[in-house]
This record gives structure tokens, sequence and C-alpha cells, in this order.
């Protein structure tokens, strides 16, 4: 493998392409889904794929190289834990926002139930009038 | 983080952004779910590989298993193909 | 057509602005200064070894009660909201298949089980409460495939989703009368990596565990009866 090569795929230059790549390809994709899909259940998908792309980069932000979860069960992980753990405080504030992601999901879905009774059709482009 | 983990973890964020690309094309909206649902796992093993086992078990538990469920459910209240 | 092009156009915009604002973050290095007190102190102020758990229930725990608020008020809202679907009535004809009524006699107390040690081990451990209730609910939700006829009772559900909401409050307004502070960690603090430890972390994600467990089974009810009667 040629010089050039092995520094290309090299840990330091692969991981942020991959960490942030595919959350802001997460990201894109679920306002791609938002924006052109008509069914109803495919843009509540999409909602939910633009939080776990948010979820995904919080995380790869609190990363550092070469260090362990943020558990210090160990004694010498008791003694200097800035030296061996990772950031823990965007895995609380993830912790979080999951939970919330779920409750927002099973909101929005349970008023996409609602419509498909009263409209007989999740495409939102023949749902055209307002009706009790 | 060594460069095997490092490899694993091209595979996972591959695997996770085709099954998102999946979600988007397909027709089927139980289909549309399950990968989804693949979507979710993915990601929780991607958390536990960025050394956040709390997210990640949280993911799996949350994201991948109980929103499944409910998608399930509201695909088998409503209509399972998408028409247009 | 035309939509479509645009919207990715927009796309290429959003992900050109995203892009370059991601490029300027590097990967991998120390960034807050807070998550160094944090993992410093968190076994002297808390005496719990998991530091997530720490800042989830001690530090930041004003914010996991609005949090578990937000969970209650969502599970309520979609009770609320399909209380008014049409129902339409169809009785089963084919039953639970026989590997799933089997599977779930023997699965259903090993979730239960599984569910109750992730959150009594969440100050050792990674976990805590939101996960091992949800895990809970699964074994309810397997119950509910199973047998079409179970029914979770929704009067005791309720009583014990308010009552461990109750002694959450509670538990917050015991430290401020002690301590002066909401949450305030008025047990003691015990010897690190031991389950009696942390003072009231796993008081707080026991209740939780079983507010979150009580609270999903009744999401995953009111979602399943709509659609037995369909």
């Amino acid at each position: 493998m040629s010089e050039a090569l092995r520094t290309f795929f090299s840990p330091q230059i692969l991981g942020p392409e991959i960490f942030y790549g595919s959350s802001v390809g997460l990201f894109l994709i679920g306002l791609y889904m938002i924006l052109v899909k008509k069914n109803l259940v495919k843009i509540v998908i999409g909602l939910s794929f633009i939080e776990s792309g948010v979820n995904l980069f919080l995380i790869s932000l609190g990363y550092v190289w070469g260090k362990t979860a943020p558990i210090l069960n160990k004694p010498e992980l008791m003694k200097e834990p800035v030296k061996y753990a990772v950031d823990p405080v965007p895995q609380a504030l993830v912790l979080t926002a999951i939970v919330i992601g779920v409750a927002v999901t099973a909101m929005a879905l349970s008023i996409v139930i609602v419509i498909h009774d009263k409209y007989g059709t999740l495409d939102i482009s023949k749902i055209k009038e307002l009706k009790w | 983080m060594s460069t095997l983990v490092l490899y694993l973890a091209l595979a996972m964020a591959i695997l996770m952004l085709v099954g998102a690309f999946v979600v988007v094309v397909t027709k089927d909206l139980l289909v549309a779910v399950i990968a989804s649902a693949v979507v979710d796992l993915v990601l929780a093993i991607l958390f536990y590989i960025l050394q956040a086992p709390d997210v990640a078990i949280t993911q799996a538990s949350i994201g991948a298993g109980l929103t499944t469920a409910i998608f399930v459910v509201v695909v088998r209240k409503t209509k399972r193909f998408e028409d247009d | 057509m035309i939509r479509k092009l645009f919207v990715l156009f927009l796309l290429v915009i959003v992900g050109f602005f995203l892009a370059s604002v991601v490029v300027s973050v590097p990967f991998g290095a120390e960034k807050t200064i807070v998550g160094r007190y944090y993992l410093n102190n968190t076994i002297g102020e808390t005496g719990g070894v998991n530091a997530v758990t720490s800042i989830v229930v001690l530090y930041r725990g004003f914010d996991t009660l609005g949090e578990v608020t937000v969970l209650f008020l969502a599970a309520t809202g979609l009770a609320a909201i399909l209380a008014n679907t049409r129902e339409k009535r169809k009785k089963h004809k084919e039953k639970p298949s026989l590997i799933m009524r089997v599977g779930t006699d023997y699965l259903f107390p090993a979730a239960i089980v599984f569910g109750s040690y992730i959150f009594l081990h969440g100050h050792l451990t990674p976990g805590g409460g939101f996960p091992g209730g949800v895990v809970i609910a699964s074994g309810f939700l397997m119950l509910f495939l199973a047998q079409w006829h179970y029914k979770a009772d929704e009067l005791w559900l309720k009583v014990i989703e308010s009552l461990a909401g109750m002694t959450y409050v509670l538990i917050g307004l015991i430290g401020l009368w002690k301590l002066g502070t909401f949450l305030g960690n008025f047990l003691g603090k015990g010897t690190p990596n031991m389950l009696l430890s942390a003072g009231i972390i796993p008081l707080i994600y026991i209740v939780i565990g079983i507010k979150v467990g009580s609270e999903m089974t009744g999401l995953l009810q009111n979602l399943r009866e709509t659609t037995e009667n369909e």
C-alpha cells in the first residue's frame, strides 16, 4: 500500500468522515422524505431520521480518541477520570432527546390514525377539505 | 478506537445509509418500517463504537424496539401500501 | 418533477452549509470544560460510578422531571386523541401461533427481571430507568401479541404511574427540605461500585423505571384496543 493510501485510510482521516458524514447523510435523507414524500407515515419516519442524525452528530462530538466510556468502575479510572473517559455531557443530552423523540413520534402517529379515520387516505395531496 | 473497529464503523455507516435509502424508495410501508428499525439498530451499534453504552442501550430498546412496535400497529390500522 | 428538482437543489444547499459547519469541528478532540468538571467530581459529589447517570439524575434532575412529564403528556394525549376513533368490530378467526404462546410464557418473566435489573443497576452499569421501563413494556407487548384476550387493568396502571410520579416529586421535596436544593442527595453516598450507593440515584431510577413501564404498557394497550376492534 502506498504512503498516500495509508494516510487516507489511517484512523485520524477516516474517522470524522464516517461519523459526521453519516449523520449529515441521515439528516438530508430525512429532510428529503419530509419535503417530497406524500405518505404521512413516511413523513413521520423522516422526522425520526432527522432526530437520529442529530443524535449521532452530538455523540460523535463527545468522542475523544483512545478514551473509554464514562463509567468509572476501575481504580485508574476513579483516580484520573479525565485522562481515560470521554465527555459525558452530550451522552446525557442525547439520552433525553431519544426519549422525547419517541413521545413526539407516538403523538404524530396518533394524529395520523385520526386523519386516516376521517379521510380514508394517508396521501397528503388528497386531503383537501377541512371537515369535522 | 483501533483501525479494525473503524472499518466496522464504516461498514455500519454504509448499512445505515442503505437502510435509509430503502425506506425512501419502497412503496410497501411495512418494509419501510422494518428498514427504519434496521437503521435505528445500526445507529445503536455506532453509539456503542463511540463509547456511549448508555445511549446505545436506550436507542436499542426505545428507538429500535418501541418505536417500531408503534409504527407496525399504525401501518396495520391504516394502509399497508403507498398509492400514487 | 420540477418540485423534486427544486427539493434536490435545496438539499444541496443545506448539505453544503451543514458540511462546512461540520468540517470545522475537530473529531476526537477535547471540547467542553463542564464535562471535565462532571468527570472529576461525580464520585466525590454523588457517589455514582456511571457519570452519565449522575448527570441525568442529579446534576440535571429537574430536566429529567420535565422529560418524564413530556412522556406522560404524550401517553395521555395519545389516549385522548384515539378515544374518538371509530370502532369497527371484527372477530379474530385465527389464533396466535403456538410458538408465540409458548415462547411468551418463558420470555415474559425474563423480560420483567431483565428490565428490573437494568433500572436497579443504573448507577453501576449502562442503562437506567428509561430503557428498563421500556423492556418491561416490551414484555407486556409480547403478552398482548400472544394472548389476544389479555388486558392490563387500566386503573392499576394509572395508580402505579401516578404513585411513581408523586414519589419522584416527593424525593425532590425531601431534598429541598433537608439540603435546600430540589432533588438534593440526602442519603449517604456509600462506597462506589456497590449496589447500595450513590444516594438517591437508584431510588429515582426505580421510580422512573416503574413509571415508564406502566406508561408505555398503557400506550401500547391504547393502540392495540382500537386494532382489535377493527
